[in-house]
């Protein structure tokens, strides 16, 4: 069902010059993109340099304000997702758009039942169902209520809904933010799979190694304009990190080494029931523990445990008597949802954890509530128009620095970081690490869990692997390398 | 370019209020042409009457709707304490003794909804359904076809009586709780707690406030103020039946609405609940000077209702629609 063409045939899709500004903010400008069929495109930038504008306008979304869209040599004007998916194109977005309370088949045929005259023809959307699951060796059934799939599975399920609708171009929009590295290994089979049989595709995603298994060419945007593209094979890393921050970024992970103080946190026999147990350590002032393992294994649980959020079934929390008062702090890893109030100003984020110390007596003061911001936009190097900007309309990266300053604003005795640096791009990353780097040499312990291996290994000082719940081995600096970590996290 | 928060909400909501005054003073203006009566200082005070109990529950309603819940009970808590006052005057009780019953039962059934709600994890509007049926069912099985009326003599004062002039008991009640409320909500920590709940209660609650807490007192709040109307609403009437405040539920909560709160929580003053509830009050006074039948009245604040709910969302949709096209 998949014609085959040649690798790095004609585009299938460009894009020349496209121009899109919303009230007056410019999003995009000379914005242009091949994407070959047979191969895999990777767009490459920072957060705000558009590619999600790039992504909405290929589905039909938004519409450019100037430009030109050629599928197949042929301008085409993509007027709404409907004609985006008439053309051919097809998308997997980040956030997993399944229904999960209809079977996996019915998702696969959601915007275009076969029918008679009205009348869905249940056997052949089943059998529609099977065969594209056949083909992308799917291993899950057409009848399953989505709901029970795991969210890898959830994203073959877009793509198998992708290709009912024969889509010649499919854009992956950070198609991995949830997955353990198992899943998407199984993603990017079946990515690859469509790849060699002629399929275009986009692959949007901020993780380099992930770029590097799957991608073959690269495009890179900033600050709306497309500033180069090429074979991956040409290029280095440093070379693309240049080329997406437009300044070469120093380090990484600018982890300071401090001398242990004594014990902050001891942790015993920890338990609750159906999500982790017997868990045990300590952590130390100015120590990172860094918290490995893959998704599922029980780590945020943990965090939220230890936060106080949930409750435990057995076992013990001790933290040192005079860190009581300073509390334990956590950020976490849905920062859309549990991190921060996205309706709400900067100030009033920052302000929300430190209510009683803004407000001895009660009275609210605005004043106060934005000088405290102002200090933390400084501090974090948040990008803002001030304290008084709604946080939604705040890139990811900073959404980010403003749930860490609502924390840090409390000077807490631990800080728990839940996914810290998921789906914000390296400038962000970068000032993350700083800061927490900066909070452990002050004296504070960090708890930071991660799925990414980079991260875990430059920041930690420790690492404590979980795997299903439980502990399954604990790791110093010179100890922890990618492959004793993998190693103890996974099921091998 | 994008304008902040507080500038938007500002000048959104001060625009909101500002339309409300200009409804205030339209009707204003009509009243006045039509009926000679109307500019009379004790005819004005008269119509206080129309809005002065209902609004008196719309208050903690408003920071109840604003933190994300609701209660659709109130009418029935008010029929519940007005029984309750009534049997407890019936024995022979005095004044103090009757006004305390019908606060302490309608504190007790706002603490039933708030329990149901925090502890027993029913969404609030399926709870307060269940309340509400339960609550004026238990009025009409006590009371059944009964009159309560023997009320002590000075019973009369918190409903009929007047503080200064033309001021009543009920208005002066109802502006200094507006008051107290309006610093309350928009000038302390807990005001701002009761937004952020409403916004995002995960987010709230992983920013370590007690969200259930907030939501209990509130419950309990409008119970109590609830228990208020009722005393203040049955010592005006001099009479408990088990029918008393029916319907008031969808009115009170229509002024929250019309005053501009979000029925998704997060938002909304009480600036505008009180001004909602003069235009109402006064529509209704107003239309009742020109005699017009109370079936046409609520169609005509049915009407109102739809229209103040209705035409900003249809703006902000064509607003949105026309950003994406250009």
């Amino acid at each position: 069902m998949w014609r085959s063409s040649p690798r790095y045939s004609d585009p299938v899709l460009t894009l020349t010059d496209i121009r899109k500004s919303f009230g007056g903010v410019r999003a995009l400008e000379r914005a242009s993109l091949e994407v070959p069929a047979g191969s895999v495109t990777a767009l490459i930038g920072e957060n705000g340099a558009g590619k999600s504008t790039l992504v909405k306008i290929l589905t039909g979304i938004h519409h450019p304000d100037s430009g030109e869209i050629r599928l197949d040599g042929e301008t085409v004007r993509i007027a709404d997702p409907r004609a985006a998916r008439a053309l051919g194109i097809g998308v997997v977005h980040q956030e997993c758009q399944v229904f999960d309370n209809l079977s996996v088949a019915e998702n696969l045929f959601v915007h275009s039942h076969p029918s008679r005259r009205g009348i869905v023809d249940w056997r052949a959307l089943r059998q529609h169902a099977a065969a594209v699951l056949r083909d992308l060796d799917a291993g899950f059934d057409a009848d399953l209520p989505a709901g029970r799939l795991s969210i890898a599975q959830k994203h073959v399920v877009q793509i198998a809904r992708a290709l009912t609708h024969e889509s010649r171009v499919l854009i992956l929009d950070e198609p991995t933010a949830s997955l353990s590295q198992r899943e998407c290994a199984e993603l990017f089979r079946i990515v690859r799979k469509l790849r060699d049989a002629g399929r275009a595709i986009l692959f949007i995603s901020h993780k380099f190694e992930e770029i590097d298994a799957l991608a073959d060419r690269y495009a890179v945007f900033r600050d709306g304009v497309s500033v180069s593209a090429g074979a991956l094979k040409d290029i280095t890393r440093d070379e693309l990190i240049r080329l997406m921050v437009g300044r070469p970024v120093d380090q990484l992970f600018p982890k300071i080494d401090v001398a242990p103080g004594r014990e902050l946190l001891r942790v015993e026999n920890l338990g609750r029931a159906g999500e982790f147990e017997d868990i045990s350590f300590t952590l130390r002032r100015g120590e990172i523990l860094g918290v490995y393992g893959l998704v599922g294994a029980g780590r945020t649980e943990l965090a939220q445990v230890l936060f106080g959020v949930t409750r435990a079934d057995r076992g013990a929390v001790h933290l040192a008597p005079d860190a009581v008062d300073a509390g334990v702090a956590l950020v976490p890893e849905d920062r859309q949802s549990q991190g921060g109030i996205l309706d709400f100003s900067l100030a009033a984020n920052v302000a929300l954890t430190n209510l009683a110390r803004l407000a001895p007596r009660g009275w609210y003061s605005r004043a106060r509530e934005s000088s405290l911001a102002r200090e933390w936009i400084d501090r974090l190097a948040i990008k803002a128009h001030g304290p008084a900007q709604v946080v939604r309309s705040l890139s990811g990266g900073n959404q980010q620095k403003v749930v860490i300053a609502k924390w840090l604003a409390r000077a807490p005795g631990v800080l728990i970081l839940d996914e810290p640096t998921k789906g914000i791009d390296v400038g962000a990353k970068a000032a993350v690490h700083r800061v927490t780097s900066e909070f452990a040499r002050a004296g504070g312990g960090v708890i930071m869990i991660s799925s990414e291996l980079p991260e875990i290994l430059g920041m930690s000082d420790r690492v404590l692997v979980m795997r299903r719940g439980r502990l399954r081995g604990e790791f110093d600096r010179a100890s922890a390398t990618s492959d004793a970590l993998l190693r103890a996290a996974s099921d091998a | 370019m994008t304008p902040g928060v507080a500038g938007i909400f500002a000048r959104r909501w001060l625009r909101w209020e500002t339309m409300l005054a200009a409804v205030l003073v339209a009707e204003f203006v009509l009243f006045a042409s039509i009926s000679p009566y109307f500019l009379d200082v004790y005819t004005l005070s008269d119509a206080t009457f129309n809005f002065t109990e209902r609004a008196i529950v719309a208050l903690p309603l408003a920071m109840l709707i604003i933190a994300g819940e609701i209660d659709i009970s109130v009418a029935a808590i008010i029929a519940l304490s007005s029984v309750s006052m009534g049997l407890t005057a019936s024995t022979g009780a005095g004044t103090g003794t009757v006004v305390c019953v019908g606060l302490g039962t309608g504190l007790a059934a706002g603490m039933i909804n708030g329990a149901l709600v925090t502890i027993g994890r029913v969404p609030s509007i399926v709870a307060t359904i269940g309340t509400m049926t339960l609550f004026r069912g238990a009025a009409y099985a006590v009371l059944g076809d009964r009159v309560l009326k023997d009320y002590p003599p000075g019973f009369a004062e918190f409903g009929q009586g007047y503080l200064v002039g033309p001021v009543s008991n009920e208005l002066a009640l109802f502006v200094s709780f507006a008051l107290l409320f309006g610093v309350f909500l928009h000038y302390t920590r807990w005001g701002q707690a009761i937004f952020a709940v409403g916004a995002n209660p995960v987010a709230s609650r992983f920013a370590g406030l007690a969200v259930n807490r907030y939501r209990f007192a509130l419950f309990a709040a409008t119970g109590l103020f609830s228990g208020l109307a009722a005393v203040l609403l049955t010592s005006r009437l001099g009479s408990t039946r088990p029918s008393i405040a029916q319907g008031w539920e969808l009115e009170i909560i229509s002024m929250v609405i019309l005053g501009g709160v979000s029925v998704w929580g997060g938002k909304g003053s009480i600036l505008g609940v009180v001004l909602a509830a003069l235009v109402f009050g006064l529509i209704t006074f107003g239309l009742g000077l020109m005699n017009v039948p109370g079936i046409v009245m609520s169609i005509f604040t049915g009407s109102l209702l739809i229209l103040v709910v209705a035409v900003p969302a249809l703006l902000g949709r064509l607003r949105l629609s026309r950003e994406a096209n250009s």
